[in-house]
């Protein structure tokens, strides 16, 4: 399908979507897609027969830090039926790094978007598992975003060990017995 | 008489355990010998390569990109400098076009040969692996000749080539593809009929077709699967359109089928080796001619200025890189494998990010071992084939 058609019959389908096509090198179509109506979108691609983006290859974000809006969420889509690939990218402004979830749509998108959430703090909105991938739980920050600090030697975190006394311990063990019995 | 109590246990294997290929973490439930969920956790190998390619020279990531998926090393490079030259345009040679295709079909034979002998190992069939691992040795004894680096040639670069091929390593591929044919037959001897190794992975691990498409597992997972897509046939790369090879399916999705896809695959990448062996001139042009990418050769460096200034230029500075996007796939032994790189138009990238096969497998693997035994976990974790420094990079 050529690449206009496709826009112009997606825009048609999902009319608020405000979908603007962009050059790209690479041979993959690339628009940008409004983030309001990118669920929608999403739907349509996945499910119209002439379309068939079955797959969704990737997601990932990338910081442009200074500017503003700093984020541009990529997902990259393939249709095997159609052998087509698509580039969907979403603007996203600092201050409101929120989207929402399209795991409903490809269920692959689950660990991606906690990937992006965990390394650049874009949050998705209806997420079924909202942790963080990669990093540990209790990372502060994330290391990905352009302003996050490289190179800088940070002191490490020593936790005590915990510390019981033999009595809490007893209770504690009593307490285990009779919620199992 | 009391009743019998009956409890789930929660078990947790790994992060250190020999058979998980790494440092993947996976919380079990079980009831009796069931396994009820299971909660995989990774990150243990985290080593933050993305953010690390940000502060280096285009040329400098390459040895990183390597270091990702290490049982891939010429894969990635190759993904990552296909996505490179698109942004800069440039034309590659024919003759490095096939060299590459050489090369990444080396690569996925030496990947699958690990991937057989550890999977063979790990459901009990030991002497697979040091048949494998013999033969895997020639190939990694043909980098050696090629790059002097085993596991890591960093011989696929931006622009083409680091340099001509070594004298005598046409006859060592050929001397390779001589053998390995038969020594295939020798591991099917070993393997495709075995009663045991039928009963470890015979319905095992299964994943149906939709939900292959469903978690984006593009590679032999899907193809034993019957999902029919080949980044080689679907959007060909270096030319691989003029290669004959078919791509094996299977249709049942189990341990088995993925076992005998991996296989046929090895016998299809032998041919494109064939092939691409005899496209090869042992002499010749290895990258691109742009004064900008290819550094002079060594001869003029120390005789003339003009290739003086230029061989500083170029490893002092690097090479700029026009504003832009590009995310170029290939098929890499654990399927579709790319990297999306953004360049500012400096001589750094601004972003890479890898597309891990490895890491979409293992979000699957829940899928395949949810009511199944205990003892298949080992069997299905090693036959989807995840290698846990490309699931965490």
């Amino acid at each position: 399908m050529d690449p206009n058609t496709l826009i112009a019959s997606l825009q048609d389908a999902v009319p608020a979507a405000q979908l603007e096509r962009v050059p790209s090198v690479d041979l993959q179509t690339t628009m940008y897609v409004s983030r309001d109506e990118l669920p929608a979108v999403a739907r349509v691609l996945r499910d119209r027969s002439d379309l068939a983006f079955t797959f969704l290859a990737e997601v990932t974000a990338v910081d442009f830090w200074p500017r503003e809006p700093r984020f541009e969420l990529v997902y990259i889509l393939v249709s095997i039926a159609q052998r087509l690939r698509l580039r969907v990218k979403v603007r996203l402004h600092g201050a409101d790094a929120h989207v929402a979830t399209v795991s409903g749509v490809w269920p692959a998108a689950n660990w991606l978007e906690r990937e992006v959430w965990d390394l650049f703090g874009i949050a998705f909105d209806g997420h079924p598992d909202p942790r963080r991938l990669l990093m540990p739980e209790d990372w502060e920050g994330y290391p990905l975003r352009k302003d996050y600090p490289v190179q800088i030697r940070m002191t490490p975190r020593v936790s005590e060990p915990l510390q019981v006394t033999e009595e809490e311990f007893r209770a504690s063990v009593t307490k285990d017995r009779l919620t199992r019995s | 008489m009391p009743e019998i109590r009956t409890e789930t246990m929660t078990v947790n294997m790994g992060p250190q355990h020999p058979s998980t290929h790494g440092v993947l973490r996976l919380v079990l439930v079980l009831d009796g010998e069931t396994v009820l969920s299971a909660a995989p956790t990774i990150g243990y190998l985290h080593t933050g390569i993305e953010k690390t390619t940000e502060q280096k020279k285009w040329q400098q990531v390459i040895p990183l990109v390597e270091r990702m998926d290490y049982l891939s090393a010429q894969s990635n490079s190759l993904a990552f400098c296909l996505s490179v030259e698109r942004l800069l345009g440039i034309e590659i040679p024919q003759r490095v076009r096939d060299i590459r295709v050489l090369l990444a079909e080396l690569q996925r034979i030496n990947s699958h040969l690990v991937w057989l002998g550890t999977h063979g190992m790990e459901v009990g069939a030991v002497s697979v692996m040091l048949y494998c691992f013999r033969e895997r040795e020639l190939l990694l004894n043909i980098n050696e000749l090629l790059a002097g680096f085993r596991l890591f040639p960093s011989y696929i670069r931006v622009g083409g080539l680091r340099e001509d091929l070594p004298r005598g390593f046409h006859a060592a591929v050929r001397a390779f593809l001589g053998l390995f044919p038969a020594k295939l037959d020798e591991y099917e001897d070993l393997l495709t009929k075995n009663e045991i190794y039928l009963k470890r992975t015979r319905g095992v691990g299964v994943i149906s077709k939709d939900d292959a498409v469903a978690y984006s597992l593009m590679g032999p997972i899907a193809r034993a699967a019957g999902v029919d897509y080949d980044v080689r046939k679907s959007f060909p790369y270096l030319g691989y359109d003029t290669y004959d090879f078919t791509v094996p399916t299977q249709t049942r999705g189990d341990a088995y089928s993925r076992y005998q896809v991996r296989l046929a695959e090895m016998r299809e990448s032998v041919k494109l080796c064939r092939q691409a062996l005899e496209r090869i001139p042992p002499t010749g042009i290895f990258a691109v001619d742009d004064p900008r990418i290819t550094p002079p050769p060594k001869d003029r460096v120390y005789t003339e200025m003009e290739a003086l200034i230029q061989h500083f230029l170029i490893y002092s500075q690097g090479f700029t890189v026009p504003a832009g996007e590009a995310y170029v796939p290939v098929e890499g032994p654990r399927g579709e494998q790319g990297f999306y790189v953004v360049s500012d138009g400096t001589n750094r990238p601004w972003r890479v990010k890898s597309r891990p096969p490895s890491l979409l497998a293992c979000q699957a693997l829940e899928r395949m071992i949810v009511g199944g035994l205990i003892a298949d976990v080992i069997a299905v974790i090693g036959s989807i084939d995840v290698v846990m420094g490309d699931v965490d990079r």
